[in-house]
């Protein structure tokens, strides 16, 4: 399976001249990034920079135009059994959450072991209730997603990305749907998972968690990656123009 | 007026049991056939759902003693042996009620908001498993009242088979003007069977409805 021959020091998750328009619209100019084990990376950017879309790209729930994705070495299939293979290595945690309405919360987390990786009942459980305890949600582990609040419901959603052991997760905006309130208790599930070297890419508009977590911020501008640093680096002296207007405009209070 | 019925008791009770069997065979066959097209209509590969679609435009545009017509008459000229008038019924019935099971199916499932079955792709499922275990089941609630709708036409519709040689309830009256009973009674206890059928149809619907709302 592996052909290293060709693929010199590629990342875990490599993406090469990466094109896709929305009709006239061009969404993703041209992306290069390379992710490499372990590294927390934030993409940052206006509304609109294709940020999003990038994130989705990565597990293909968005199709890309031309260019290569690539995870662990392996080009993402376009359909079918191969392509979901994949994607159970690729944890994906939603801006609105999308746990299954019609699961309990514990079945949310079991489901993909249980039907994806044909993982024992028991065992499965046991994995689940692991997970839920240390998300801090173990308590509703019998109540369906609708009787939670979005924290609760988002830190579920983690949960069940975890239950996977996934390579790599992906975060879409993944507080940007909450009451400030509830913030906190998801950035504090996610903090501790980067401490814990798990692979991150992270879309979001929380500075905070950029500056205390990430190993590398991306800067997304109308399709394009303008810059990229280390938060450090990005924070305190941004080199482009559009970085610094948009650092500008967010970090004036 | 009851002795129309009791005195051809016969003739009722045999007309209504091949409605009832042409009904709920027809019944299971379409849900089957219509849920496999509608999944054909929502899949990823483009071939499926164009046969899906050209499928329900087609049937659903038919009227349906042409299709009665075609697998009697036209199987025949064919050479296309069908195994008996009763299954060649129950064919046209299923192959016309899919169409419309499908269209039912299909706009259930667009109700289920599209994030459930990304999050669903996302955690490594089939199209197969994401349909049967996340979109279906929480279509099924919005599904439920037309398709009750689709099988009161479909109980309706058997009455078309009268006029190919099966002598279900519609075909009562041909046999009864024949015994020289009263047609407008005859057409009236008709009515009745049909109403006394189509109230269980209800219940079920009540039912089901109930058993999904908690969801």
């Amino acid at each position: 399976m592996s052909d290293s021959g060709t693929l010199t020091q590629t990342g875990l998750v490599a993406l090469t001249g990466v094109n896709k328009h929305f009709g006239e619209l061009h969404v993703l100019k041209d992306i290069n990034l390379s992710i490499a084990k372990g590294e927390v990376v934030v993409v940052i950017g206006p509304s609109g920079s294709g940020k999003s879309t990038l994130c989705r790209a990565i597990n293909r729930l968005e199709t890309i135009d031309s260019g290569t994705i690539e995870l662990d070495g392996q080009p993402l299939p376009s359909e079918g059994k191969t392509l979901a293979t994949l994607r159970a290595d690729v944890g994906m945690v939603f801006q609105s959450f999308n746990l299954f309405a019609h699961k309990t919360i514990l079945q949310n987390v079991t489901l993909g072991p249980l039907k994806v990786r044909k993982m024992d009942p028991k065992k499965a459980e046991q994995r689940a209730m692991e997970l839920l305890e240390r998300v801090g949600v173990a308590s509703q582990a019998s109540k369906y997603p609708a009787q939670l609040s979005g924290g609760q419901q988002q830190r579920v959603a983690i949960a069940r990305a975890l239950a996977m052991d996934p390579k790599v997760i992906l975060f879409d905006e993944p507080t940007s749907a909450l009451d400030p309130e509830m913030i906190q208790e998801v950035l504090e599930v996610m903090i501790d998972l980067a401490k814990q070297q798990m692979t991150m890419v992270v879309v979001t508009h929380e500075m905070g968690f950029a500056r205390s977590a990430a190993n590398r911020v991306v800067f997304m501008a109308d399709g394009e990656i303008v810059e990229q640093a280390d938060p450090e680096t990005f924070f305190t002296s941004p080199t482009s123009r559009r970085a610094q207007d948009f650092l500008g405009k967010i970090l004036k209070h | 007026m009851l002795s129309v019925l009791t005195d051809n008791w016969d003739l009722f009770r045999d007309g209504f049991w091949l409605t009832i069997r042409l009904f709920l065979v027809s019944a299971v066959l379409s849900l089957v056939l219509g849920t496999i097209l509608a999944a054909f209509r929502v899949s990823p590969i483009p071939a499926l759902r164009g046969v899906g679609t050209g499928y329900v435009n087609t049937l659903r545009n038919t009227p349906l003693t042409l299709v009665f017509a075609f697998l009697f008459f036209g199987a025949a000229k064919m050479d296309l042996a069908l195994p008996s008038p009763y299954w060649a019924g129950v064919g046209a019935l299923t192959i016309y009620t899919s169409a419309f099971v499908c269209e039912v199916v299909r706009s259930g499932v667009n109700t289920v908001s599209p994030g459930q079955s990304e999050a669903a792709r996302a955690v490594g499922m089939t199209f197969f498993q994401v349909l049967t275990l996340i979109v279906l089941p929480q279509a099924f609630r919005a599904i439920v009242p037309p398709l009750s709708s689709v099988f009161i036409a479909l109980l309706k519709n058997t009455t078309i088979a009268a006029g190919f040689s099966l002598a279900e309830a519609g075909a009562i009256p041909f046999s009864m003007s024949e015994r020289g009973e009263n047609q407008l009674l005859t057409l009236i206890w008709i009515t009745i069977g049909f109403l006394i059928l189509i109230v269980p149809l209800m219940f079920l619907q009540r039912w089901a409805e109930r058993r999904t709302a908690v969801a």
